[in-house]
């Protein structure tokens, strides 16, 4: 077990923790199940996977200008959200559904997100002192 | 953030809650995006979706008593009036009643009840080099790339946040530095259709996610639906603010002048084997098809047109339903060109102010439909779908003579 704490800019502030999931793919939360958070996506690298609970990493947002607020505002009724994000490219619409619900959300990781985080690790992003704790998972 | 007096008396809830909440968010976003102060702007395009996430924001600011400050224009939910007298929408209720909340509360804080998600033709235009908050797949890279108006790719939210308080954070595509090109996209097949240009957008969307693509390679002008597909795709896929066609677009004439004189970080070649991959993927059946779903996005008058002009003398078959989404400033104007009285012969449902992805179409839940939009067939709330152009969407659903 080795524990690595990383530098960050705060993008919405807050604390979270949980597993890291990790994916190279862009997101759509609006394509997973409200109820389980498990992403429907077809062909998406994290389909079938759960990202409620989780911390997770990935490259940005994408799609329609409504749809990441109404995906995320359903995962949250259903207590069904992720614990905090990591992304790479923050963009516009997800940084803000990510602001209103308050979920903590944070990027410019001192080392490159995809080679210090491993799906599995343990990771604690206190995104308003700008840190990333991240506990290895082997 | 530099806040003036007059931003900061807001953002401490002296002019409302709603304002307050409204200020809140703008200033949490241009903080995550390091912009040093607001701007002015002049008129909002707010994407309603009639959704959980979209009636949470606008019930708070409603409930706070705010209101629009500047020209703010809303998107497509469910004609309420027309869906009620072909079914029963108590079998929808959770949904309905959180789609007319929304309505209800848009209504409230005075927002332009446009219910179309093409407002930048006719509703909402914003002029060439104005500042504006548009959000809407479609509506972002249009009103940037073919107009030559300033807007970043707004959410819901903050286009809604934006014309309650008339300003937006300054950053990204408020800059004229931040709008040259990042990818080079070399088409290398003739692009015929609206359709070619949404799956063209599909697989720019997939392949560039985040950026500004700059096209090589397009010898004809786009028509205004061409550009409103390829726009629409592009942020299915992907999340794309602007493009380039050098020549058509208005802010760069050649391809050296989209990049300023900077190498593309990336290039990438589209032939007519992209474009046919990229139709395969969403596509799940290719058999016999109950419904027909056109206009996602909504569709124009020559849209409209140019259905009637394949339905003239023509009928629907009478086990499948043919639905066309449109505005009701389009509708009007299709009635006096005539479109809609060879529509409604031919047995067509031309609606107003609804989105396809609304409970009103649940009860296609076990349905094959066809459509001539990837981005329905990605959103789609029936079952199978098949995917094709116009002609082949009339194709399969008129009578065998």
């Amino acid at each position: 077990m080795s524990n690595k704490t990383l530098g960050c800019h705060r993008i919405v502030k807050g604390y979270g923790e949980g597993e890291a999931l990790v994916s190279n793919d862009a997101i759509c939360f609006y394509l997973t199940d409200p109820k389980t958070g498990v992403v429907r996506e077809r062909g998406h690298s994290l389909e079938g996977k759960s990202i409620t609970g989780k911390v997770l990493v990935f490259s940005t947002g994408k799609a329609s200008s409504a749809v990441q607020m109404d995906g995320l505002r359903k995962l949250m009724l259903n207590n069904a959200l992720p614990a905090a994000m990591i992304v790479t490219n923050p963009e516009l619409v997800l940084v803000s559904a990510a602001a209103i619900l308050k979920i903590p959300l944070v990027d410019k990781l001192d080392q490159d997100p995809f080679g210090a985080i491993h799906s599995g690790d343990f990771v604690n992003v206190d995104a308003t002192n700008a840190t990333v704790t991240v506990k290895d998972g082997k | 953030m530099y806040l003036t007096p007059e931003e900061s008396e807001i953002l401490s809830g002296e002019n409302g809650e709603g304002a307050r909440i409204a200020m809140e968010l703008l200033v949490a976003v241009g903080e995550g995006f390091e912009a040093q102060r607001m701007i002015p702007i002049s008129r909002s395009h707010a994407a309603s979706s009639g959704q959980e996430g979209d009636l949470f924001f606008v019930e708070m600011l409603a409930k706070g008593g705010a209101h629009c400050k500047i020209p703010t224009t809303t998107n497509p939910v469910v004609n309420f009036e027309y869906f009620e007298k072909i079914m029963d929408i108590t079998e929808e209720e959770a949904e309905a009643s959180v789609a007319r909340k929304v309505k209800y509360y848009y209504e409230q804080i005075g927002a332009v009840m446009s219910q179309s998600c093409i407002p930048y033709l006719a509703e909402n235009i914003p002029q060439y080099g104005e500042h504006v908050a548009f959000s809407e797949s479609s509506a972002t890279p249009y009103v940037n790339s073919v107009i030559g108006a300033f807007t970043n790719r707004e959410s819901i939210q903050t286009a809604l946040a934006a014309g309650i308080i008339g300003k937006t954070p300054e950053f990204g595509l408020h800059f004229p530095e931040n709008r040259k090109g990042t990818v080079l996209v070399k088409v290398e097949t003739e692009m015929k259709s609206s359709y070619d240009y949404s799956l063209l957008g599909q697989y720019v969307g997939k392949k560039v996610v985040n950026g500004i693509p700059v096209f090589e390679g397009i010898l004809k002008r786009p028509t205004i639906d061409q550009y409103v597909n390829l726009c629409a795709m592009m942020n299915v896929t992907g999340a794309i603010p602007m493009f380039h066609i050098p020549g058509f677009t208005v802010e760069a004439k050649t391809t050296f002048e989209a990049f300023d004189g900077n190498s593309p970080i990336d290039k990438i070649t589209v032939t007519r084997q992209e474009l046919k991959e990229t139709e395969d993927e969403l596509q799940t059946t290719n058999g016999d098809v109950e419904l027909i779903m056109l206009g996602c996005p909504h569709y124009n008058l020559d849209q409209l047109g140019d259905v009637a002009k394949l339905l003239r003398g023509k009928r629907i078959r009478s086990d499948i339903t043919f639905w066309i989404n449109t505005s009701a400033t389009t509708k009007i104007m299709a009635e006096r060109a005539g479109y809609l009285k060879i529509l409604d012969e031919a047995g067509t449902r031309v609606i107003t102010d609804t989105c396809i992805d609304m409970f009103c179409f649940n009860n296609l839940r076990g349905k094959t439909g066809m459509t001539d939009s990837p981005k329905c067939a990605y959103y789609r709330r029936f079952g199978n779908v098949r995917v094709g152009s116009l002609e082949e969407c009339v194709a399969a659903a008129i009578e065998k003579v």
